[in-house]
């Protein structure tokens, strides 16, 4: 593994020799090259490769490292070896919302490193991008974290354990009605999943007979939320349906809401998981207690799974705190295991998802099944509230629903 | 000064120097065939450095030639990639016509917000075609059902080329694709670069006024070279949408025009090769440093930058100028 | 009416945060002509400053303000000395090479040293909710903000109009050669100025913590901003700076209050006219080398 890397650095030392045309320099750097592709396509065969696509720095740098902890907190859990073969992660960077990079990692995986399996994908665009690979190469992609409704149709190959948006916002809809709020006023970040959080949760609501009395579509790039949260606060709903993805956005609106005293004025926040999502929720302070949300993973459910996820997350990283996409990671990790294990480690494209249809996983969030039809995951969302527990913010779980299919599809 | 019979004068001679090839341009082509045979695994990779090269090359045209300082060049190319994916999601599939569609839609809108860059001062400039590139990302990021949003645009189905050659998983009609049209583009440019009009450019860019007072029509040029460079940078658009058949909305992100600025820096401008070199060394720069340490490449990319800026002034070509001025002294 | 006034409020007090953390800038590229695209970086470093002297060390946040700029400013000139003095000669653009570089750099540390996420602050109790004045709900912390901006303001246009060392900074931007020509020492202007502009942009990172959010990513999503504020006030100008910074800011929380659909075109079309009527920025000195 360390050749190819003394290999490039000699390289680029003798670069500078000054006694060469450009000609010579051009192939010496490309004969460099070549041999350090060929040293490390010729390693050993007798490997699971999973090769994770994911974004490891940028603005969703976040996505990234929490999958590729919670892979590797799996295999630090249960071994990294499988049906007598040595499992490898190999993890390239997509550095966020690229999908032609991400397209060309992809293609690299496959016929450069030969890897069994395609994971992660933080991002929809990146997951959209390499679905076609994914058929053509007939390797299984495993769906960590990206959530649209779509990404499992568009290729045969493709199986997801994260969730979809629509899956946990429907269910707040729901409860909403269930515990007496007829009027909401909804609030989403301007693009797709934003869009698509609006239109799942104002068809359920009114279904049931509620109102949505007001909509906002928030900037993507908004350092500012006053002017939206004083929208709501004029209208003077009974609660406030909130999506935006986690980080600032979700910061930056709790801070507004708080500030401007929506609370007190009476009008309750409903949310989905992600605006108070585990990794990013001690950035909030106290701010955000008694924020209701629905979501598929909790840090504080309560269950042997669980812990035993808790305290293997710890071990691989003891300042992060583990979040749903970390849970992507591990629950993927497991559906490969399970897979090689079914398959005895001989990884082939179409019986490796006849294994992956209709599997059941006992994850840490509850448990899961991937859905034979749609490959996608069906599961329980749960509705939480944000408590301190033990000088902790955590969302406590308070009620359910059960066996939660895509309603996208 | 007496001039030889049959010698040529020498204004005529200099011009036609400009427009012999050097031998080391022809090794540079060469080595990209080579690049087909060498390295049959990274030729997604080796396509999209071409493709970021040649729209490098259309931003040096008005960058390093015309002296128009821009952010915004990255709508261009995103306007060629979404012409090239709608394209082909309302039935066109020949990939050639998508090309042509391409550079018509982005040279004209080149043209019509030419005369936004021909006044103002460099600043001005500078953020007003910023302005247009982040009102296009966001209004393309609002029409979902149009450009597909964040998610990226659906249903791209590139049909094989001349409905001959598909394109495979390997990328090897990609490649060729890529390289036989972006080596047309660049004679080309090259040719015109290398022409009075291309003097001309360097004229304005030197000194408007003086340009002016021997004649040089200025808001036609810049007019001319601005759209002939968007033209470009929307092929380079419909280019890597044919070749990922995919369009996301990152075709027009500030991080791609932030990107071929670097790029055009580190390799040298007004030259036709700092583009391409450029995109060669910082691409691969990117990519080895993320293969070696996932999660901070970015800082030694920095550091790279930083060192190159101090050391390394006027980027790879002026490095490569005085390599070669060096070996001329020497060997004299 | 009265909710236009709260919107005025809200929008004067964004507005004199991107002032805060622009004006440094503003000199900067005025005095010199140095493109300094790495000023967020500045202002990122006053944010996690405030993050770290609260949090670890239990400082307040008021007491933290000063020892920030002082911080800032020393760091700023340290930088000054070793990477941007040997550029002061090279073109513009190798300038936003070695800028982007230094970007590239401190994003990276920052996401080693604290992680990419946004950082938590605890504000004091006396700075965190509204203030109800005649009617209208004011936040206490823009109150303050607005307090701070104001002070500050009045600090810079005293300091440029009645001292000498601000005389001698309209002099250096004016005509440099002939500052230097009356014994100006135009180097020794420029390093403060940079000192003193990086130092208030480290305290406009820190005191935006609460508005605007804090991640290693701050220096480059704010840089347009940053950027258009400086242009479209004129570089090298403070009132400039002030003028667009308010403007740009009333703008943008204005017409996401009232016209939300269109909320985020809004900044950039403003940008766009603006700079397309008044080329030099509204209050530009053009600067002469």
């Amino acid at each position: 593994m360390h050749l190819p890397f003394v290999a490039i650095r000699l390289a680029l030392c003798n670069i500078t020799r000054q006694d060469e045309t450009m000609k010579t320099k051009l192939f010496r750097l490309l004969a460099v090259c070549a041999c350090a592709l060929a040293s490390v396509a010729a390693q050993a065969a007798d490997t699971i490769k999973v090769g994770m696509i994911v974004e490891m720095t940028g603005t969703f740098a976040d996505f990234g490292r929490h999958m590729v902890n919670g892979a590797t907190a799996y295999m630090k859990q249960y071994g990294d070896t499988v049906a007598g073969k040595k499992v490898e992660l190999i993890v390239r960077d997509v550095t966020g919302a690229a999908p032609d990079l991400a397209k060309r990692l992809a293609q690299e995986l496959v016929v450069k490193d030969k890897v069994d399996f395609l994971a992660g994908f933080g991002l929809t665009p990146n997951a959209l991008a390499v679905a076609p690979i994914a058929t053509e190469a007939k390797k299984p992609m495993i769906v960590m974290n990206a959530a649209t409704s779509i990404i499992t149709a568009k290729s045969p190959y493709i199986a997801r354990v994260s969730f979809t948006l629509a899956q946990v916002t429907e269910p707040m809809a729901h409860w909403a009605y269930k515990s007496g709020i007829r009027k909401v006023y909804t609030v989403v970040a301007d693009y797709g999943p934003g869009h698509d959080a609006e239109n799942t949760f104002k068809t359920a609501f009114t279904k049931l007979g509620g109102t949505v009395v007001g909509e906002l579509r928030v900037p993507l790039n908004n350092p500012e939320f006053g002017p939206f949260v004083q929208r709501v606060k004029d209208a003077k709903p009974e609660a406030v349906f909130v999506f935006v993805p986690a980080g600032e956005l979700a910061v930056g609106f709790m801070k507004s809401y708080n500030e401007r005293g929506l609370a007190k004025a009476g009008i309750k926040l409903i949310s989905t998981g992600d605006v108070t999502d585990d990794g990013v929720i001690e950035a909030f302070g106290d701010s955000v207690l008694g924020v209701i949300s629905t979501h598929h993973y909790s840090m504080a459910h309560d269950s042997p799974e669980n812990k035993t996820f808790l305290a293997a997350y710890k071990s691989v990283d003891a300042k992060d705190r583990p979040n749903f996409m970390a849970v992507g990671g591990w629950d993927g990790m497991a559906a490969i295991y399970e897979v090689a294990r079914q398959l005895k480690g001989n990884i082939d494209g179409d019986k490796a998802m006849q294994v992956l249809k209709g599997m059941k996983l006992l994850s840490p969030r509850g448990p899961i099944q991937i859905d034979p039809e749609t490959r996608d995951v069906v599961q329980t969302v749960y509705v939480r509230e944000v408590k301190k527990v033990g000088g902790v913010l955590l969302n406590v779980e308070f009620d359910k629903f059960d066996a939660v299919k895509d309603p996208g599809k | 000064m007496m001039k030889q019979p049959g010698q040529l004068p020498p204004y005529i001679q200099a011009l036609r120097s400009r427009e012999r090839w050097r031998g080391a341009e022809i090794a540079f082509w060469l080595s990209w065939v080579a690049v087909y045979f060498l390295f049959p695994d990274s030729l997604l990779f080796a396509s999209q450095i071409l493709i970021t090269g040649l729209f490098a090359l259309s931003l040096d045209l008005i960058l390093g030639y015309a002296g128009i300082v821009t952010l915004g060049h990255t709508a261009f190319f995103g306007l060629g990639a979404y012409t090239a994916g709608l394209l082909t999601t309302h039935g066109v599939h020949e990939p050639l016509l998508g090309l042509a569609a391409a550079a018509a839609v982005a040279a004209l809108a080149g043209w019509l917000t030419s005369f936004l860059v021909l006044r103002g001062s460099d600043l001005a400039r500078l953020m007003i075609t910023l302005g247009i590139a982040m009102l296009l990302l966001e209004i393309a990021n609002r029409a979902t059902g149009f450009t597909g949003g964040v998610d990226g645009l659906q249903g791209v189905e590139v049909g094989a080329l001349l409905g001959l050659f598909a394109f495979d998983l390997y990328g090897r009609v990609a490649y060729c694709y890529v390289l036989v049209v972006s080596f047309c583009l660049f004679v080309l440019v090259r040719a015109l670069m290398a022409s009075p009009y291309g003097l001309t450019l360097r004229a304005i860019r030197e000194n408007q006024r003086r340009a002016v007072a021997i004649g040089v029509p200025i808001r036609t040029r810049l007019t001319n070279i601005y759209t002939f460079a968007a033209l470009i940078a929307g092929v380079a658009g419909a280019l890597l949408t044919q070749t990922t058949q995919f369009v996301g909305i990152d075709v027009l992100g500030f991080g791609r025009s932030a990107d071929v600025l670097i790029i055009l820096i580190i390799g040298g401008m007004a030259s036709l090769y700092g583009g391409f070199l450029g995109a060669v060394a910082f691409l691969l720069a990117k990519d080895q440093l993320a293969s070696l340490d996932a999660r901070y490449w970015l800082f030694w990319l920095g550091l790279l930058l930083i060192v190159m800026t101090l050391y390394l002034r006027g980027g790879i070509m002026e490095g490569l100028r005085k390599l070669a001025a060096l070996t001329r002294w020497s060997r004299t | 009416m009265i909710s236009f006034l709260g919107i005025l409020f809200d929008g004067l007090a964004y507005g004199v945060l991107l002032f805060l953390i622009s004006v440094g800038l503003s000199v900067t590229l005025g005095l010199m002509g140095f493109i300094n695209l790495a000023h967020g970086v500045f202002a990122m470093a006053g944010g996690y400053l405030l993050v770290t002297l609260t949090g670890q060390f239990g400082l307040g946040l008021l007491a933290s303000l000063p020892v920030i700029f002082v911080l800032v400013a020393l760091g700023s000139l340290v930088l000054e000395r070793v990477l941007y003095r040997p550029l002061y000669r090279a073109t513009p653009l190798e300038q936003v090479l070695l800028t982007v570089g230094i970007i590239f750099v401190a994003v990276a540390l920052a996401t080693w040293l604290f992680g990419p996420g946004q950082q938590p602050l605890a504000l004091p109790p006396y700075l965190d909710g509204q203030l109800s004045i005649g009617g209208l709900d004011l936040s206490r912390y823009r109150l303050f903000l607005i307090g701070v901006g104001i002070v500050i303001t009045l600090a810079l246009v005293f300091g440029l109009e009645r001292t000498r060392f601000g005389a001698r900074i309209r002099a250096s931007v004016d005509r440099q050669q002939t500052a230097e020509a009356m014994g100006i020492h135009v180097g020794r202007v420029f390093q403060l100025t940079f000192a003193i502009g990086s130092g208030l942009a480290g305290l406009g990172g820190a005191l935006g913590v609460n508005v605007i959010g804090l991640d290693p990513q701050f220096p480059l999503k704010f840089l347009v901003y940053f950027l258009l504020v400086v242009v479209v006030g004129g570089p090298g100008s403070v009132s400039g700076t002030l003028l667009a910074a308010l403007l740009l800011g009333v703008a943008d929380i204005a017409s996401k209050y009232y016209l939300p659909q269109i909320g985020a075109f809004v900044i950039y079309a403003a940008m766009i006219l603006l700079l397309i009527t008044f080329p030099h920025g509204l209050l530009g000195r053009r600067r002469s080398s």
